[in-house]
């Protein structure tokens, strides 16, 4: 039960600034490419390596209680497969088809790459 | 900034916070319901993006149709859906796979997902569109109107 409090409690925050960043992000932008989504996906997936990663390093963050808050509850929610899936098929069906093939690219090579800059940096964290 | 603005948007705050609490715990109750080996497995992950691209493909017909409540979106679309989908998850266990020793697995959900979530938007866009032409076709039905 404490558990399924956790993981709202952190998806509650997750989609909340999800949905802020998205904003800040499109307004500061302002163009069809959604960077707002890539933003969240990309931070939420260095995030999720961070925070596994430290797992092994730092004991109180690899807690069945801290894993439902932050892993699955906040980085679960800041980060959207469904929006991604939307903007795509938005992209490539208004004609812009190439958008639609370099957005799905750049957001899983980017969401890879920050989750092994996320990982890496524990690993480096554990051996200072 | 007026009450009336602040007041909204608070509302539409609460609607996402909300959204998002019952979408994670939607997810996180698959994960429970769906057998998962040790070493952890993705199918829990990979069905709830596929469905919830799906659900998001028939809502956004659905909606953009309807007269619709300015929280309906914030609520379902941006919370529930949002919170019910993962990236960083579906990341999580294709990394999952490379430490086990799967990289060939890895290499293969990556884009399945992709290949299976794509085609659900299209598919929940076509059934609700359906289901759209259909009501209206229907006699009696009072909304819709135009032929």
């Amino acid at each position: 039960m404490t558990t399924l409090l956790l993981v709202a409690l952190g998806g509650a925050v997750g989609a909340v600034l999800r949905y802020g960043i998205d904003r800040g992000v499109r307004h500061a932008r302002g163009s069809a490419f959604p960077w707002g989504t890539f933003t969240v996906n990309v931070v939420g997936s260095f995030l999720l390596a961070l925070l596994v990663g430290g797992a092994a390093t730092f004991d109180g963050l690899g807690s069945p209680g801290s894993r439902a808050l932050l892993v699955v509850g906040l980085c679960g929610a800041l980060t959207t497969f469904s929006t991604f899936g939307q903007d795509t098929v938005r992209l490539y069906t208004s004609g812009a088809r190439s958008h639609a093939v370099r957005y799905v690219l750049v957001t899983i090579l980017g969401g890879i790459a920050a989750a092994a800059l996320g990982f890496g940096s524990t690993v480096a964290l554990a051996y200072l | 900034m007026s009450k009336a603005v602040l007041a909204h948007r608070s509302r539409v705050l609460a609607a996402v916070a909300l959204g998002g609490a019952l979408g994670s715990t939607l997810r996180y109750g698959v994960s429970l319901a769906l057998p998962h080996a040790d070493g952890g497995t993705v199918w829990p992950t990979l069905t709830v993006n596929v469905l919830g691209c799906f659900v998001i493909g028939a809502f956004t017909v659905l909606l953009a149709e309807t007269e619709r409540h300015h929280l309906l979106r914030p609520f379902l679309g941006v919370g529930v859906l949002g919170g019910f989908t993962t990236f960083s998850g579906y990341l999580a266990d294709a990394g999952g796979l490379l430490a086990t020793g799967q990289p060939l697995y890895a290499a293969l959900y990556l884009p399945l997902t992709v290949l299976l979530a794509l085609p659900a938007v299209v598919c929940g866009a076509a059934l609700a569109g359906g289901l759209r032409t259909r009501s209206r076709r229907a006699p009696g039905t009072a909304t819709g109107g135009e032929s």
